[in-house]
């Protein structure tokens, strides 16, 4: 769709939308939803994570997946420092199951790319997958009370404190990177961070690009577990000069499913 | 009047029902104001002690979503000192205890904040 | 009014005690879940919605299908309804209930529904949908009563009525049709990302809620004396035919697409619900019996209401014929549709979902408040006809 078909509509929905509400209703549409910003060029790969609004930083992951396949170790070492820092329980129950980054076959992260001959390494290792943090996330759309969001530097962010519980993320995210609250966490925390807050049941949660760390300068915990290998690198995808897009530029990377216009911020090597 | 024989007895266990709160607890709760332990060593706050009484809950409510949903996350200062918004980074490391500060008013207030359903109280 | 409903035979009251019964065991488990969490359901993170949801979907359509009575009669003046359009709109009070209770039911955090309102999302179709549904019922409840009122007295219904009950009409198509983009809009759901599904769902919603009508007002003729009339009948039958033969070609036309473009991710869900899916060897099949029954129920009261014998000539035949049509699509809607939409999971593996007793319980007490209410409402407007009559 061509910008100016874009910017007609939108002008002309919201003002039949001030006719109809008034403004405060356009208020709260644009401040509240961060889909104006999060609209970019709509089309598939790495470009289109151009910046929707100059300054803004937009943070994103570049995973090596080969990386994983030589060394197992590293994706457990993610793991750990991920759910150790998040107070993320660990329950016996598959179904009550709970997860921010978990290993998975890559047919099961791609399954938008079948292959009969798949080459031994692919179809035996497992690779990382988390939230992709998109920069057009169905799962914002869909959340009837703003508990789940998008910050302007691109992390989707959730509000425990908000959430109802209704589960509408969970079906609209195509990942599956969603884990619900099904009972009382707490007891099924091994270790207790206490710097870190829990959640209490009948909430969604997922990965949250380690916000509270990146937003005072930090790196997010998974990629400072395995910083030695260099198999994760966390930036800033609008900074050109940022060591992600250096990578980015270098290497051919690949999206989960980027035909659905998600744009996801995690960029996968082969 | 007609049916006095169930109204009255009516109308006496509707005002017997009503009052609970009165003579359930005669004599008992309700009397003593509670008596929170203070930090020791912390002698200030973000606020003076009248004022984050009366509206500390709105003000984490405030920090909440700034925090929380507007990503800003720097410390406010007050008087020269720096405190993080945050009830467990901050309001806990001087009020250590949440059993002898925090519960003591919300026990006596019959409040129940939901805060402690997920954030942590630092460990006694 | 509400005096009405406080007279009535023994009957009456066995019935209002039955449902009570299942009212009460569903609040036990209820409260059980309340305190202990949603892990009490047969739920999980793959499979995250499950019978309380499909039961909402469901009861969505079977409120909208009272708009099958409300718009002939005050579109196209069809007298023959006159007598039963507010068994329509009471339905669809006693079905609006009932979804409002599957949603608190599934809610993980129901102390909070409000946020719904205190943080207005119009990006949000849930937002819309509590919008339209809640707009129906309170159209429903409202023109319901003021109709019945002004029958009671004998006098014609205030003019200004008539504006909420032509509005209660677009309200009644949009209650199903934004329910049905709960689902539509969903990326990466192939089974529910389908322009048919609006349509679908309101074809299904106009068989299912007349059908149930019908059923209630055979039942009504032998219980409480009350005829609807053999033109009224005559006429919902042949609209549930058509509704029920639309949703038949609407599923046809998703098998088309799935099959012949032969788009792996467009067949899955229909493989699974109707032969089983084959994943890493095994066989995934626990919906199957579900939606043969549902084929199969459809064919036995496709027949039934459609033959001039037991269309006709026979209350329980046509009766049976009805509720056939009821119950096949309350399992494609009810419990195929929802629970189907998760297989696979966006990571292609199969979790399948089974519910638990607890819920299972909460389930039928949701099913036992609806009829409650609604033979606590048929109660009152039947007792409001004889009072006419009499």
């Amino acid at each position: 769709m061509d910008t100016n078909r874009r910017n007609f509509l939108k002008v002309a929905g919201l003002s039949t939308l001030a006719g109809l509400g008034g403004t405060a209703v356009v208020d709260r549409l644009v401040t509240g939803a961060g889909m104006a910003q999060a609209s970019t060029e709509a089309g598939h790969g790495a470009e289109h994570a151009a910046p929707a609004k100059a300054g803004a930083n937009r943070y994103g992951m570049v995973i090596d997946i080969k990386k994983f396949y030589q060394d197992p170790s590293l994706g457990e070492k993610a793991i750990h420092a991920c759910h150790q820092v998040h107070n993320v329980p660990n329950f016996q129950d598959k179904r009550d199951e709970i997860k921010w980054i978990w290993m998975t076959k890559f047919e099961n992260a791609f399954p938008e790319k079948p292959n009969l001959y798949r080459d031994e390494a692919t179809a035996t290792n497992t690779l990382p997958i988390l939230c992709n943090h998109c920069d057009n996330p169905p799962c914002v759309r869909a959340c009837p009370t703003k508990a789940t969001f998008r910050y302007e530097d691109g992390i989707i962010g959730m509000d425990y404190h908000r959430c109802i519980g209704c589960r509408f993320c969970m079906a609209a995210c195509p990942y599956g990177s969603r884990s619900f609250n099904w009972r009382d966490p707490r007891p099924f925390i091994a270790h207790v961070n206490q710097d870190y807050p829990s959640r209490t049941r009948g909430v969604v949660e997922k990965c949250n690009f380690c916000v509270e760390l990146v937003q005072a300068g930090k790196l997010p915990a998974c990629v400072e577990a395995v910083s030695d290998s260099k198999a994760l690198v966390f930036g800033n995808l609008n900074d050109p000069n940022s060591e992600i897009r250096k990578i980015l530029k270098e290497a051919h990377t690949i999206q989960r499913n980027p035909s659905l216009g998600t744009l996801p911020s995690v960029f996968y090597i082969v | 009047m007609y049916d006095s024989g169930k109204i009255i007895p009516g109308l006496i266990i509707f005002v017997l029902f009503i009052t609970i709160p009165i003579w359930y607890n005669r004599g008992g709760a309700g009397t003593e104001p509670p008596k929170p332990v203070l930090p020791k060593d912390a002698k200030t706050c973000v606020l003076p002690a009248a004022e984050i009484r009366a509206e500390h809950m709105k003000l984490l409510n405030v920090w909440r979503d700034e925090v929380l949903r507007d990503g800003q996350r720097a410390a406010v200062t007050v008087d020269g000192k720096e405190y993080p918004k945050s009830l467990m980074l901050n309001c806990m490391k001087c009020h250590t205890s949440k059993k002898q500060f925090c519960d003591t008013c919300h026990t006596y207030a019959s409040v129940r904040p939901y805060c402690w359903d997920c954030h942590l109280a630092p460990v006694e | 009014m509400f005096e009405k409903a406080l007279k009535g035979n023994n009957y009456y009251w066995m019935w209002l005690a039955f449902l009570g019964f299942f009212i009460a065991v569903a609040a036990v488990c209820y409260l059980r879940q309340y305190f202990y969490g949603l892990g009490l359901t047969g739920m999980t993170r793959d499979v995250s919605w499950g019978i309380y949801i499909s039961q909402f979907t469901f009861l969505v359509g079977v409120a909208a299908g009272g708009v099958m009575l409300v718009l002939p009669y005050y579109i196209h003046n069809f007298k023959a309804f006159g007598k039963i359009t507010i068994l329509g709109e009471f339905l669809a009070i006693a079905s609006l209930l009932m979804c409002m209770m599957f949603i608190m039911a599934d809610l993980g955090q129901p102390l909070r529904g409000l946020n719904v309102l205190f943080y207005p999302t119009p990006h949000s179709m849930l937002f819309w949908d509590m919008c339209v549904l809640w707009g129906y019922l309170l159209l429903n409840a409202l023109c319901g009563w003021v109709i019945l009122t002004a029958e009671r007295k004998q006098v014609h219904p205030p003019k200004w009525i008539y504006f909420f009950v032509y509005l209660s009409i677009p309200f009644a198509f949009s209650i199903h049709t934004v329910t049905a983009m709960l689902y539509c809009g969903l990326p990466g759901r192939h089974f529910w990302l389908s322009a048919i599904v609006a349509p679908r769902f309101l074809a299904s919603a106009f068989a299912a809620g007349p059908a149930l009508i019908v059923v209630m007002a055979l039942i009504l003729k032998r219980v409480a004396n009350f005829d609807a009339g053999k033109q009224a009948i005559d006429k919902m039958v042949t609209i549930i035919t058509y509704a029920a033969i639309a949703n038949m070609f609407f599923v046809g036309l998703e098998f088309f697409v799935g099959f012949y473009s032969d788009i792996p991710g467009h067949k899955h869900t229909l493989q699974y619900l109707f032969f089983g899916l084959e994943h890493h060897g095994h066989v995934y099949n626990n919906l199957v019996p579900f939606m043969w029954g549902f084929v199969v129920l459809f064919l036995v009261g496709i027949a039934l209401i459609t033959h001039p014998r037991t269309r006709r000539e026979n209350d329980l035949w046509l009766g049976l014929g009805c509720a056939s049509i009821f119950l096949a699509f309350w399992l494609d809607k009810g419990i195929g549709f929802v629970l189907g939409g998760f297989v696979p999971t966006p990571t292609e593996e199969i979790v399948e979902y089974y519910p638990t007793f607890n819920e299972i319980f909460i389930t039928i007490g949701v099913w036992a408040a609806g009829f409650f209410i609604l033979t606590i409402l048929y109660k009152i407007a039947i007792g409001v006809e004889h009072e006419i009559e009499a």
